[in-house]
């Protein structure tokens, strides 16, 4: 409970004595870039193979002659858009993202840089934690955007490679049944993952005590914290939002 | 001018100071020293606030500093520089966006009024041509001469410096000390040194505080230090066997 109290008490620091909007106009796009640009490459790896393997594994539990192959296309389509995209590329990130907030704040910490900010007058907290998870919420979204295109493709490539279906049966398959309203679940799944990975990884980074050591296992504890919180969360949408 | 007084400071039950006095003068250099643990430091992080005392005040020219709103105490930090002991330079930005930071932050200057006064401030340290190197490319030396500059970029009313001269050779600690202390003077600055390095004691200790087991044991100035009476005072500064035989024959 302390700890969760820490945690809140730090969220609140980051809106009291903030710099000028410019300021962190700036840092937003620098550390947009930075998590959108440098989570790239992971985002686009996991999701053609989450899909691939998705399309293959539903297959392979097909036995029914009742039930069609398009099947496999609404399957993939669905666990993609409602939980391998959003949750997945989530807790991929929250060890990317996540370990790379805790482990420069923890450097920035031990080496007297925070406490810097401090005696110049700047809420250190504010100016280094509010731009990273503005970043984070806005890159989130989108890279969770890619990771869906790139699945559907990936379960699309599987399956028609493999010849567990055509591409006619795919498409019939994605498009039977489809609900707008699962687009804007997975987004806002996102943002809300978004804001749990960089805030607790910043929480773990901002607060580490000690040297080189202790960065490190802020940043294992900044990752094992966000996942645990994002499961969590995860499910908690899912029963208040479906 | 920095007045102190009744400063007490307890971790988880360890007493780090205790009743802590004292008075910083201004346009002259205050060391406070002390062999290591005996609260130098976070007598120094509570004046300038990055530790709360659990009593005791500060006032900076008169304006109550402990007991401050955080607006009020953000206006008085605006006037207060600080070098640190490794520089925290902050790794991601180039020497002058480092010198700059405080200017960008604090004041509606023009970029080349800002370039103006951090060239000023880097040569003043006598850095040149080293603007855009990253804190990791220059030696431990010159990082703290860029922390130097940093430090009273917006020409600072209070410099502290956290022991300026660890993990530096002997020739560029004196280097550092004479630089400190010549800003010192030029600006009129009140300056405060954390150190225990005895080279800086003789060196610029225009007024030197004495600090062993959390308490203030001694207030007088290098001039003075060496024939102390004080017992602590005695085997902190007479450590060293050769220095201990130089007093004896003097």
């Amino acid at each position: 409970m302390k700890t969760f109290g820490k945690y809140l008490i730090l969220i609140s620091t980051l809106f009291i004595r903030r710099e000028r909007f410019s300021v962190y106009a700036k840092l937003v796009v620098d550390e947009s870039i930075s998590v959108g640009y440098n989570s790239i490459f992971i985002v686009v790896i996991v999701s053609s193979f989450i899909g691939a393997v998705t399309a293959v594994q539903t297959g392979y539990n097909l036995v029914s002659d009742l039930i069609p192959v398009s099947v496999i296309g609404t399957i993939v389509r669905d666990m993609t858009i409602l939980e391998l995209a959003p949750t997945i590329i989530s807790i991929v990130l929250a060890g990317k993202v996540g370990s790379n907030i805790a482990g420069h704040l923890g450097t920035m910490r031990i080496t007297e840089q925070i406490d810097a900010f401090e005696v110049m007058g700047i809420n250190s907290a504010s100016y280094l934690i509010l731009p990273k998870i503005l970043g984070c919420m806005i890159m989130f979204p989108m890279l969770v955007i890619i990771s869906g295109f790139l699945s559907i493709y990936g379960g699309y490539l599987a399956g028609t490679l493999t010849g567990a279906l055509t591409e006619q049966e795919y498409i019939r398959g994605i498009r039977s049944g489809f609900q707008e309203y699962n687009i804007w679940f997975a987004l806002i799944k996102s943002l809300v993952f978004a804001f749990i990975i960089s805030s607790i990884s910043a929480y773990n980074g901002y607060f580490t005590k000690g040297g080189a050591l202790e960065v490190g296992q802020s940043s294992t504890t900044a990752v094992t914290n966000s996942c645990i919180a994002v499961l969590l969360a995860d499910f908690l949408l899912a029963k208040l939002l479906l | 001018m920095i007045e102190f007084s009744g400063i007490n400071k307890t971790f988880q039950g360890k007493v780090v100071l205790t009743n802590v006095s004292g008075t910083f003068t201004q346009g002259i250099c205050n060391l406070i020293i002390g062999a290591s643990g005996t609260g130098k430091s976070v007598l120094l992080k509570s004046l300038v606030g990055l530790v709360k005392p659990d009593s005791g005040s500060i006032q900076y020219d008169g304006r109550e500093f402990t007991k401050a709103s955080n607006d009020v105490k953000q206006e008085i930090r605006k006037e207060i520089g600080m070098l640190f002991q490794g520089g925290a330079l902050f790794d991601s930005k180039t020497v002058e966006q480092n010198v700059m930071f405080p200017l960008d932050m604090h004041t509606k200057m023009s970029k080349e009024e800002k370039l103006d006064r951090v060239n000023y401030c880097l040569q003043r340290v006598g850095l040149e041509n080293v603007n855009h190197l990253m804190p990791s490319q220059i030696s431990g030396g010159m990082q703290k001469r860029v922390g130097i500059a940093r430090a009273f970029v917006m020409n600072s009313k209070y410099l502290y410096c956290d022991e300026p001269n660890s993990g530096l050779d002997p020739q560029t600690s004196i280097r550092i000390d004479n630089l400190i202390q010549d800003i010192t003077h030029e600006f009129n600055i009140t300056t405060i040194v954390v150190t225990h390095d005895m080279n800086s004691v003789l060196e610029i200790g225009e007024h030197v505080i004495f600090m062993y087991k959390g308490e203030k044991i001694w207030d007088g100035s290098r001039t003075n230090i060496l024939d102390t009476e004080v017992k602590t005072l005695q085997d902190f500064l007479f450590a060293n066997k050769l220095i201990r035989e130089m007093k004896a024959h003097k």
